[in-house]
């Protein structure tokens, strides 16, 4: 089992909960991927007051624990007032924190990233930091009292998969005993399941499951995909080779003419 | 029959109107005191766009929307149908791909057929989505349409008139209050819009123009003479707020980005309004402690009014039953 922050984890997908047809389809989604942790986006649905209950409540009733998310935020001032508003309204010290550099690619700005790590672990947050697969970055997160990383496949949304897979195992190499789960990028479940194989511990999706034309039947493909990946990872897959290896000895066979 | 309607908003309107054309004798009752206040229709887009909602609303609002196309014609002369474009910026070429995967009656054009549309458009956009049979119309002159012809038809309308919602004896009891009838419809939740109005008479723009784009999507739907409403967000949130600075840089960003004469516009106004929708943001009829209650109605008011307008009057004059919108089982509904 996984765990992050003392928690125990049976399920290895997590789910962002943006951009579904409804409520009603995110409700199905996430029992469909048998996700244990959805994401909510606070700053955007809240419309910058405490009126997002509607929503909230919806999400809750769910049964699922609620990591809050600090997406959309572009300083450290932006990201620590939402993690204060999220432990607030959600009664949880987990987040999930962002701190966007590029409004376009939505690449985090890890120096922000750091900062606003450092002020939040030091208020007894446990925060799960979006990063990239930076091995640097990810040592000064560690230090700043993160226990999670959540480096990037691929830009938010972008369904790239993992775009670098030098550094991502690289990172996954450096950083044994840290629960690692890759967020954003993911486009189909043979990314989530390639993850997993890599000995990544878990992924967050959102746009693949919301967007796709059937969420629901999209959210389950993904549980198959971590958990067949999961399983590969324990399994202990070969070494890719340079060349063939025959899977029957040919020593004492006939030579063929 | 008598009926009293609560809620003078698009879909208060369209079923006084549709049972007072059935021979009901209606009576109209709204807390506001003018159509203006009178909820979030006021701050409608306008769009008659059934085959497009195909993409995020499903088959159910597609279904009940065909019907919005010819019930408006027939009630308001204003009502224009020259189709939806549906554009995307060069880089965001998957979203048309994806938004065309999900829709159909839509025909592919390229920057030729473009230009012969929508001149203005021409050699910014490589391809667009044709929905010819779509139209839109102005809420706001749609409303006060309806609202004369519901009184030419003996209805009685009282605006400022805070309605008892329970049964009462020798009459039916509609609700088309929207939000406001979120303590008998405990599922009901706020989904806030907002909206700018845009005088831009250097834009000629003669038909709505859906803006695909992964995190801004924004639609320009043409009003009077050189106006356009530019909208709109959606934001799970029912705070009864102005327009925020980010949603406003968010829609004029995008509104410049599909015609650049958009930065030298005048903004009349800007606006917002909280929409009543279910957890499946489809809509309902539903009967509540001897109130019939049309609600529901999302961000599809102008689109799904007239479909709800004559069920809940055959629900009411003919005691008909309509699962597809009255069927509480989800999953039935979503094979509806």
């Amino acid at each position: 089992m996984l765990e992050v922050y003392g928690t125990q984890l049976r399920s290895r997908l997590l789910l962002g909960t943006a951009r579904y047809p409804s409520p009603t389809v995110l409700s199905a989604a996430v029992r469909a991927a048998r996700a244990e942790i959805l994401t909510v986006s606070l700053r955007r649905e809240a419309g910058g007051e405490r009126a997002g209950q509607g929503f909230w409540s919806l999400v809750r009733g769910l049964g699922v624990r609620v990591l809050p998310n600090t997406a959309g935020c572009h300083s450290v001032k932006e990201a620590v007032t939402t993690a204060h508003m999220a432990r607030e309204v959600f009664g949880t010290p987990w987040v999930k924190l962002e701190v966007i550099g590029d409004a376009d690619t939505l690449q985090p700005d890890v120096f922000g990233l750091l900062e606003a790590a450092r002020i939040l672990c030091a208020e007894g947050f446990e925060v799960f930091p979006y990063t990239t697969e930076d091995l640097v970055v990810a040592e000064r997160l560690l230090d700043a009292g993160c226990r999670v990383l959540m480096p990037w496949g691929a830009p938010i949304g972008s369904g790239r998969g993992l775009n670098n897979l030098y550094g991502l195992t690289a990172l996954r190499a450096r950083f044994p005993g840290v629960p690692l789960i890759v967020d954003a990028g993911l486009g189909v479940p043979s990314h989530a399941a390639q993850a997993l194989e890599l000995g990544f511990d878990a992924v967050l999706v959102n746009t693949a499951v919301a967007q796709a034309t059937d969420p629901v039947a999209m959210a389950g493909a993904f549980a198959l995909a971590v958990e067949a990946g999961h399983a590969a990872r324990l399994a202990g897959p070969i070494e890719a080779r340079d060349f063939a290896v025959p899977s029957t000895p040919v020593v004492g066979q006939a030579f063929r003419g | 029959m008598r009926v009293t309607v609560i809620g003078a908003g698009v879909a208060g309107l369209a079923c006084a109107v549709e049972l007072a054309e059935r021979g009901a004798a209606v009576e109209l009752l709204e807390r506001a005191t003018t159509l203006a206040g009178a909820g979030c229709s006021w701050y409608a887009g306008g769009m008659l766009a059934p085959w497009c909602e195909l993409e995020n609303g499903g088959p159910l609002v597609a279904r009940l929307g065909e019907e919005a196309l010819a019930w408006w014609r027939r009630r308001f002369p204003g009502t224009v149908l020259r189709g939806t474009l549906v554009i995307a910026h060069g880089r965001d070429a998957a979203e048309l791909r994806q938004f065309g995967r999900r829709t159909h009656d839509f025909a592919t054009l390229g920057s030729a057929a473009l230009a012969a549309l929508e001149p203005e458009l021409a050699g910014r956009f490589a391809t667009a989505l044709h929905f010819a049979a779509e139209g839109h119309l102005d809420p706001r002159a749609a409303l006060a349409a309806l609202l004369e012809r519901a009184r030419a038809l003996g209805v009685s309308v009282r605006f400022g008139v805070a309605a008892e919602r329970r049964a009462l004896a020798g009459r039916e009891v509609l609700d088309c209050s929207g939000l406001a009838a979120r303590h008998v419809l405990g599922d009901l939740r706020g989904v806030r819009g907002e909206m700018l109005l845009l005088k831009a008479p250097e834009v000629s723009l003669s038909r709505p123009v859906r803006v695909l784009h992964p995190r801004l999507p924004v639609y320009v739907v043409p009003r009077e003479e050189g106006v356009y409403l530019v909208g709109a967000t959606m934001l799970e949130s029912d705070a009864e707020r102005r327009l925020s600075a980010r949603s406003a840089l968010e829609l004029l960003s995008a509104a410049y980005a599909l015609h650049p004469a958009f930065g030298e516009a005048e903004i009349l106004e800007t606006g917002s309004g909280v929409r009543a929708a279910f957890p499946d943001n489809l809509p309902r009829i539903r009967r509540v402690e001897g109130v019939l209650c049309v609600n529901g109605l999302y961000r599809h008011g102008f689109l799904l009014a007239p479909a709800l307008a004559r069920r809940a009057a055959e629900v009411l004059l003919e005691g008909r039953e309509f699962p597809e919108v009255m069927d509480e089982d989800p999953r039935q509904r979503r094979l509806a």
